[in-house]
């Protein structure tokens, strides 16, 4: 049986020489977290099982620090590295395989684009393209969304892009879909409402994605405390967790992560 | 030195680095001539059975050879696979330096198997030195090899069906996961590999 996964995410900021790990808080403001190979190593050592990089600065003259991160990461990084923020093209992706990412994720990029999916998925492996989802809530009712119930009411959710600052009127839930189809591995789904506050997944989107899709679904936005992951892992079908705050500041190691969820009966790697 | 064997299928930075990390001496080999001065022979390789077998039409004499002198040699999914005689993924004929064949994984399963999954040891060897029963390693396949000898298996992992993780033949070893990306065991798995060019 598979095991569920836990993955740091770390948040980088290239417009400073070598790059730096920031992290934002419901998608605006930041706080400086450490170098990105330094981090992404010491994750590793700590027993991550995948480590996912997130280029949040994005703009084409940064697109060469990113590959010297990545190169250098995996010179000491023998887990799965996923890279995401401002893959636009199957050159782009190219390029970020080529330095040693062993998966990347589009976001932005597969909504305007829904065949980029199709492109990455044939030409290196489903395995190797993760579709990342930003979905906010929305209480409003409209016409054709899938409403799910949640305990602060009925809502639907809906895919944001370019990190939040846009919104597309497209449902998350569907988009998930569609993205398996088209020949996703993973779906990254991110929660704009918990992102960065430390209050929990958002449980009822999880549930609604996770069990929508075969692909694996890797949950993220919201997590405080190691008692998150629990819910998430026990409460929805999502067969990873992605967190960044409670490792960046020394608050939780992962591998105490992990033996808390092993005692708790989730299958985890020690 | 180590060759590994690029041609054009998958990540080979990764399986360097990591050969690199366990103090080999690697290097990159995309013409069969280069394969002279080897001491062991690494095949990595993601993609498709088909399409590897035609990259790799130029290696195979080289290759077949090689390891019949007794060179040693190990295979990394895709580069497994490839040792059998052939895959119900193409229709090409694979090396058939192991008898048997590739077939899909099971409908009941999501394929590609893609994530960490556990070992079950089947005989202990100097290639699982330091290996355990339930450690776990990254897969990432949607096609399983079918050994015909089954005294040849080393490993299998439970996906499904018993999918055979591990086998060893001689100066031939040959792993479904991907060592290079399953953390301190992996790489413990590729010293090992490296220590029986040494002996």
């Amino acid at each position: 049986m598979l095991a569920r996964r836990i993955i740091p995410c770390l948040d980088c900021d290239l417009g400073v020489p070598g790059g730096r790990v920031v992290k934002g808080i419901e998608f605006k403001q930041i706080r400086y977290a450490g170098i990105p190979w330094e981090l992404a190593e010491r994750y590793y050592l700590d027993g991550a099982d995948e480590i996912v990089f997130l280029d949040i600065t994005a703009s084409h003259e940064r697109r060469e620090t990113m590959l010297a991160v990545i190169k250098k990461t995996s010179k000491n990084v023998f887990v799965p590295l996923t890279v995401g923020g401002g893959i636009r093209s199957i050159e782009d992706a190219r390029a970020v395989f080529n330095s040693g990412a062993d998966k990347v994720a589009i976001n932005t990029a597969a909504l305007k684009n829904p065949n980029l999916i199709n492109q990455i998925a044939d030409r290196y492996g489903s395995q190797a393209c993760v579709v990342a989802i930003d979905a906010k809530r929305r209480y409003e009712s409209v016409d054709g969304k899938e409403i799910v119930k949640t305990p602060d009411g009925d809502c639907w959710f809906e895919c944001s892009i370019y990190g939040g600052r846009g919104f597309t009127g497209i449902d998350a839930i569907a988009w998930a879909e569609e993205a398996e189809e088209r020949g996703a591995g993973d779906i990254m789904l991110t929660s704009m409402d918990r992102d960065g506050t430390c209050d929990g997944f958002d449980i009822e989107l999880t549930k609604a994605v996770s069990e929508r899709v075969k692909i694996p679904v890797i949950a993220s936005g919201g997590c405080g405390n190691p008692e998150h992951i629990l819910e998430v892992f026990q409460k929805t079908r999502a067969q990873a967790a992605l967190a960044a705050s409670i490792f960046h500041y020394g608050k939780y190691k992962i591998v105490d992560v992990k033996r808390y969820l092993k005692e708790k009966g989730i299958h985890v790697r020690l | 030195m180590i060759a590994v064997i690029d041609y054009g299928m998958g990540n080979i930075f990764s399986i360097r680095n990591a050969l690199e990390k366990v103090g080999a001496d690697v290097r990159i080999i995309a013409q069969p001539e280069e394969l002279d001065n080897a001491d062991g022979i690494v095949i990595p390789g993601v993609g498709s059975f088909g399409e590897a077998m035609k990259q790799l039409l130029p290696f195979q004499e080289k290759i077949t050879s090689a390891i019949e002198t007794g060179l040693p040699f190990l295979g990394i999914c895709l580069g497994m696979q490839i040792l059998f005689e052939r895959s119900q993924e193409s229709p090409e004929s694979g090396f058939g330096i192991i008898e048997g064949e590739v077939i899909r994984l099971p409908d009941n399963v999501l394929a590609p198997q893609m994530g960490w999954n556990e070992l079950n040891i089947k005989r202990d060897t100097d290639i699982v030195k330091g290996i355990e029963d339930g450690d776990f390693f990254y897969f990432v396949h949607s096609y399983h090899c079918v050994p015909k000898d089954k005294k040849i298996v080393i490993a299998t992992t439970e996906y499904g069906t018993e999918v055979v993780s591990i086998i060893e033949r001689d100066n031939i070893c040959a792993v479904q996961f991907h060592p290079e990306k399953s953390g301190g065991k992996g790489l413990l798995l590729l010293k090992n590999f490296l220590e029986s060019i040494k002996c």
